[in-house]
């Protein structure tokens, strides 16, 4: 189910020279406004539901989903070097569930750190909103990495698929449209935050918590799953 | 330059035993016809931008997308014209100014899948070259790109605006206002095609990749926007006003709102509808006319080196 070297060479081109910088602006944004709301208006429990809420949650989070998902493998089935990969004597099960779970551990370090870090920031983890959101960016990571790693095996632009659900599905389409907000794992992710948090803090869901928790786990599983499936019925030659 | 010309030299016959080779005339001839010149290679890289970024003369699945997205523009326009017109409203739900705010996320995606299209892939298939050995540089190439992609980004928010225009008069909505508002919406519309132009031109011009064109668009569009909007909501809630005007500044998106509720009567879409103040509507203005100048500047810089 895992193997060192798959993951070595994952980590490798996740983390290699300009893909960290992107996948670090970010975070350096968001501790950046969270040091100037604190300075700005001091400790206030609404300003840092809206920051990690409205900013952190809804576009940090989904955007290095988006890069750390779509970039674990992508690229490589993109350039054909996928090849080399799948004709080593290893199941095409352990590549994806090894560059699953690289990409996981991506995100989140990349988003649960800087969450944490700035949820300290805006209100010191008053009203326990900074945990909250910390365990729901965790929980977020993991149900896009896996659907974000199925699009990049699905299509080409599995950059451009997983950004327009990211920012216009999720975002704005769930805030036009309430249908659009129940099928939204910023949503499922939010109503974990809703349970952990203190009953002051203004965290609201439009999904019920059993009903959140069945979603991620069926989102991430059957993402893993066709995954797989993809992977193991891609054929090598190109036809272009 | 030792072609031999008519005759080969005598004294030496050739390896193969050909000792008279020669050149014979096979009529090729000079260019005789007329010479177009700059202005005409100038227009046709305009027209042939501005085709190719609504898919025509590509192949049918390019044309689905921005056509896609045209109608899904429309639709709101037509709407509006027939619930204004059917329960009697006397002006149109959604004004004109803010009409392409409204519609950002479609004019984004749009923009996005425009602007690469349109630089990306002539870096990837090494074609700059092939411009410039025509009579135009890259003063000709960056201004015909931009003009193309701003006239492809008028016509894709302004013509539901003319729609939504023909329909307020024939439901009667009031001529001398539906028209001064229609006015000010087209200028409006100019402003977002200019400024959205050469943003997504400069970002697409940096990657011969489209995917990450696409990708830098869209991200570059919204990432500023989500933050600007979160930390104006914050300031609003700590009762600072006039720190929600000047926070517009720092996104494209916003940046449009203020400049259209303070100069152009529109409504804003900051919290509490509020109007930037008068020396902020004068950092909107200044903001705006520098983000245009300077991206067009570095987009003209960008083409100094015609390679990669």
């Amino acid at each position: 189910m895992y193997n060192d070297t798959v993951a070595r060479l994952t980590y490798r081109a996740l983390l290699g020279r300009r893909r960290v910088l992107i996948l670090l602006t970010l975070p350096v944004l968001l501790l950046i406004i969270a040091v100037a709301v604190r300075s700005f208006s001091g400790a206030d429990d609404r300003a840092a539901t809206d920051v990690l809420g409205s900013f952190a949650l809804a576009s940090m989070v989904p955007l290095i989903g988006v890069i750390a998902g779509t970039g674990a493998i992508a690229p490589e089935i993109d350039d054909g070097s996928i090849v080399y990969l799948l004709s080593k004597p290893l199941p095409r099960r352990t590549i994806i569930t090894t560059k699953l779970l690289v990409a996981i551990s991506v995100t989140i370090v990349f988003t649960t750190i800087p969450m944490l870090v700035a949820g300290y920031i805006l209100n010191g983890n008053s009203q326990g909103i900074a945990g909250a959101f910390t365990v729901a960016a965790a929980v977020a990571s993991i149900a896009y990495s896996a659907v974000f790693l199925l699009l990049g095996t699905v299509s080409r632009n599995a950059v451009v698929f997983g950004l327009v659900y990211a920012l216009i599905w999720e975002s704005l389409f769930g805030n036009l449209v309430p249908g659009a907000r129940t099928l939204s794992i910023q949503q499922w992710a939010l109503a974990l935050a809703e349970s952990t948090a203190g009953s002051g803090a203004d965290i609201t869901s439009d999904v019920a918590l059993p009903a959140a928790v069945i979603l991620l786990v069926a989102a991430t599983g059957l993402g893993t799953w066709y995954a797989i499936r993809r992977l193991t019925v891609l054929t090598v030659a190109h036809d272009d | 330059m030792s072609i031999p010309a008519q005759s080969a030299p005598s004294g030496q016959p050739g390896a193969a035993g050909r000792p008279d080779a020669r050149i014979h005339n096979i009529g090729y001839r000079r260019y005789e016809g007329a010479r177009l010149g700059a202005s005409y290679a100038r227009r046709s890289l305009f027209v042939h931008s501005l085709r190719g970024s609504f898919g025509i003369g590509r192949t049918a699945r390019s044309k689905v997308l921005p056509f896609g997205l045209f109608a899904i523009m429309a639709v709101p326009a037509v709407i509006m014209v027939a619930v204004a017109s059917t329960t009697g409203l006397d002006e149109l739900p959604v004004e004109y100014t803010s009409y392409a705010l409204f519609m950002q996320p479609i004019v984004g995606l749009y923009l996005a899948l425009a602007a690469p299209q349109m630089v990306s892939l002539d870096l990837r298939f090494k074609t700059i070259p092939l411009y410039f050995s025509r009579p135009i540089d890259r003063f000709d190439y960056v201004a015909a790109k931009c003009a193309a992609l701003a006239a492809a980004l008028f016509l894709f928010a302004g013509v539901p605006l003319t729609i939504a225009y023909a329909g307020g008069l024939l439901a009667k909505l009031g001529f001398v206002d539906q028209t001064t508002a229609f006015g000010r919406g087209l200028v409006a519309t100019a402003v977002f095609a200019a400024l959205h132009a050469v943003l997504g031109l400069l970002i697409a011009s940096f990657t011969p990749r489209r995917g990450f064109g696409v990708a830098a668009v869209i991200g570059a569009l919204t990432i500023p926007y989500f933050a600007v909007t979160a930390v104006q909501a914050v300031a609003e809630e700590q009762g600072s006003a006039g720190a929600v005007g000047w926070l517009g500044l720092f996104s494209p998106g916003s940046l449009l709102d203020g400049l259209q509720s303070k100069f152009l009567g529109g409504t804003s879409g900051f919290p509490e509808e509020l109007v930037p103040s008068d020396a902020a509507g004068l950092g909107y203005l200044l903001v705006t006319a520098a983000l245009i100048v300077g991206s067009y500047l570095l987009l003209m810089r960008r083409y100094r080196k015609a390679g990669l």
